[in-house]
């Protein structure tokens, strides 16, 4: 169920996001979602990709300090209220989200959202207590 | 003689005793420090016995070359009051300065060191022909820096109306300078500078106001930056010299002549010595600057290796001093960096980051000018053990930095989180300061 997340740190400067894509591309790693949290001075850059051990590989071959965390991804269906009845799954059972973000599924009308929890664990049992679908990482990847 | 030209001479008397006279004094009172620091000081006391001296092997001032150094590390190493000589209940101030890590380090005065200290800066003053009637502000900080402090109590004792104006806040500065009528200005050069770039997008004209003598020190400035106050602002720059472990401003200032700073050697002995080796230096060659002061009784130092390099200057200066004079302070023979008059050693900034990572990552310290104040920006890189996906907890340990820095620098300084591996290495070892200051 979960699934491996790449994250850099990277400068707040142009050019910064850029770099380390071409390392992926070179590395012949595709990026299946990209996420971007910033401050003013720098930012997290997070990643999921085809081949996080390969990406990580080449990242930091290249000096890049990376850190691999655990999420989940849910699929819902792309409706309004989709995001809603899975948030409500966590209602009252106290796991806190540290981040979330969101891409659509180019193959039809459905959207994966990506979490990371405090609790992996604790929030795997609940989202599957609810009913909630959890993608697999070849879910997740497959082309 | 004008009536202000004779007050200037009576504040100035000390400064034109007869050389004869000047060295007798001298000894005298490098014999009585000598023995108080061996009576009340157990380093100062050890060092002269591993040496096999007494206080009654100082028969001329040539013998003082025989006495022990005393450096910044002894004051560090027996913080905070280990080299006090008087009883603490005679201690009336206490000053702080920066150590070259972590801890600072503490200057006392008692009653008659701070009257020797005022007696010294109103001698400055004077000597750059500012009297009673003169407006003088000190933009210096005041506080644990003995920089506003010092000329404060210079000026007042040279009956001059004196305008604490602390540091910072430069329109304010600026109004009461315009307003007030102010005739001199005692802060750092670059502040100045600042000064009058200020003064300018106020529309204000520094030349058509009253302030005609800055007294420029706590940071090392060069002729041009004098040329450029001068110029722009039409006031006689001077150079004043000081330091925390000796008194404070007030060791040296330049006279009206410029030919280098009088060192008020009737209560500082200057030595100039080798670096590396400590061997004394002919007056005229350039070495490191030790100063013995003459009659401290809080806390005497001997031989005190300031690690200014300067030399003394041969010859009488025009003025009629007997005071000798020190070139201009160009470098040290440290990495002590001098920013916005506050001294900070880079091993300060490692013991800081320490503090917080428990290892040390590379780091850089980056020092820039913007309108005249010096800025210090410290990039670490950030590396494995420093990292977490979370913006909430950079944040954390951005903050964490920031503190620690500010608690062991004593100055407000710009940290940046870098990524690992983009600083400049040069054979493995990073350059750790980059200067971009134009002095």
């Amino acid at each position: 169920m979960k699934i491996h997340q790449i994250s850099l740190f990277i400068e707040n400067k142009p050019g910064h996001v850029a770099a380390p894509a071409r390392v992926l591309a070179e590395a012949g790693v595709d990026i299946r979602a990209l996420y971007l949290a910033d401050t003013q001075q720098y930012g997290i850059l997070r990643f999921i990709v085809s081949d996080w051990e390969r990406a990580a590989k080449a990242l930091e071959a290249r000096g890049y300090v990376v850190k691999v965390t655990d999420v989940l991804a849910v699929l819902v269906t792309d409706r309004p209220g989709g995001l809603a009845d899975v948030l409500g799954a966590l209602d009252g059972t106290g796991i806190n989200i540290e981040y979330m973000y969101a891409f659509s599924d180019v193959r039809g009308d459905e959207a994966i959202l990506i979490f990371c929890f405090a609790n992996t664990d604790a929030a795997i049992t609940s989202l599957q207590a609810a009913g909630v679908k959890l993608m697999t990482s070849k879910e997740l990847l497959k082309n | 003689m004008e009536a202000s030209e004779v007050a200037i001479h009576s504040a100035s008397e000390p400064d034109y005793l007869p050389v004869g006279e000047l060295r007798a004094v001298q000894l005298d009172r490098l014999r009585a420090v000598v023995t108080r620091a061996w009576q009340q000081v157990k380093l100062f006391r050890e060092r002269m016995d591993e040496r096999g001296l007494t206080p009654a092997d100082v028969h001329s001032l040539e013998d003082i070359r025989r006495l022990p150094f005393t450096t910044k590390s002894d004051l560090r190493d027996t913080y905070p009051f280990g080299l006090v000589a008087s009883p603490m209940e005679d201690v009336v101030r206490l000053h702080v300065s920066s150590g070259t890590t972590g801890k600072p380090i503490v200057v006392a005065y008692t009653k008659e060191d701070l009257e020797v200290w005022t007696s010294v800066a109103k001698r400055c003053l004077a000597g750059c022909g500012l009297h009673r009637g003169d407006i003088i502000q000190v933009a210096y900080g005041y506080g644990l820096f003995t920089g506003g402090l010092g000329a404060h109590y210079g000026a007042e004792a040279l009956g001059a109306t004196v305008v604490p104006a602390s540091a910072g806040k430069a329109d304010r500065q600026i109004m009461l300078m315009k307003d007030f009528g102010v005739t001199a200005m005692c802060c750092t050069p670059s502040y100045f500078l600042h000064l009058i770039e200020c003064a300018e997008s106020m529309g204000i004209d520094m030349k058509k106001l009253p302030i005609r003598a800055g007294i420029f020190g706590a940071e090392p400035w060069t002729e041009g930056m004098r040329r450029r106050i001068e110029q722009s602002s039409g006031i006689e720059a001077f150079d004043i010299y000081g330091l925390s472990e000796i008194i404070g401003p007030g060791v040296g200032c330049e006279c009206r002549r410029h030919q280098g700073l009088h060192i008020f050697e009737d209560h500082f002995y200057p030595e100039i010595v080798d670096a590396e080796t400590g061997e004394p230096l002919a007056d005229g060659s350039e070495g490191e600057l030790v100063l013995t002061t003459l009659n401290k009784q809080a806390m005497p130092m001997i031989r005190y290796r300031t690690r200014d390099i300067t030399r003394i200057l041969p010859g009488v200066c025009e003025c009629g001093r007997t005071l000798r004079r020190i070139d201009r302070i160009g470098r040290r023979s440290d990495d002590m960096l001098i920013i916005r008059g506050v001294n900070i050693f880079p091993s300060q900034v490692e013991t800081a980051l320490l503090e917080v990572e428990g290892t040390l990552p590379h780091y850089q310290i980056v020092l820039t000018r913007e309108h005249g104040l010096d800025k210090m920006e410290v990039q670490v890189e950030v590396t494995a053990q420093m990292f977490t996906d979370k913006i909430e907890a950079m944040q954390g340990l951005h903050d964490r930095l920031q503190g620690a820095l500010d608690r062991v620098l004593g100055i407000r300084v710009r940290i940046s989180l870098v990524e690992a591996n983009t600083i400049e290495r040069s054979e493995g070892k990073a350059k750790r300061v980059i200067d971009r200051r134009s002095l």
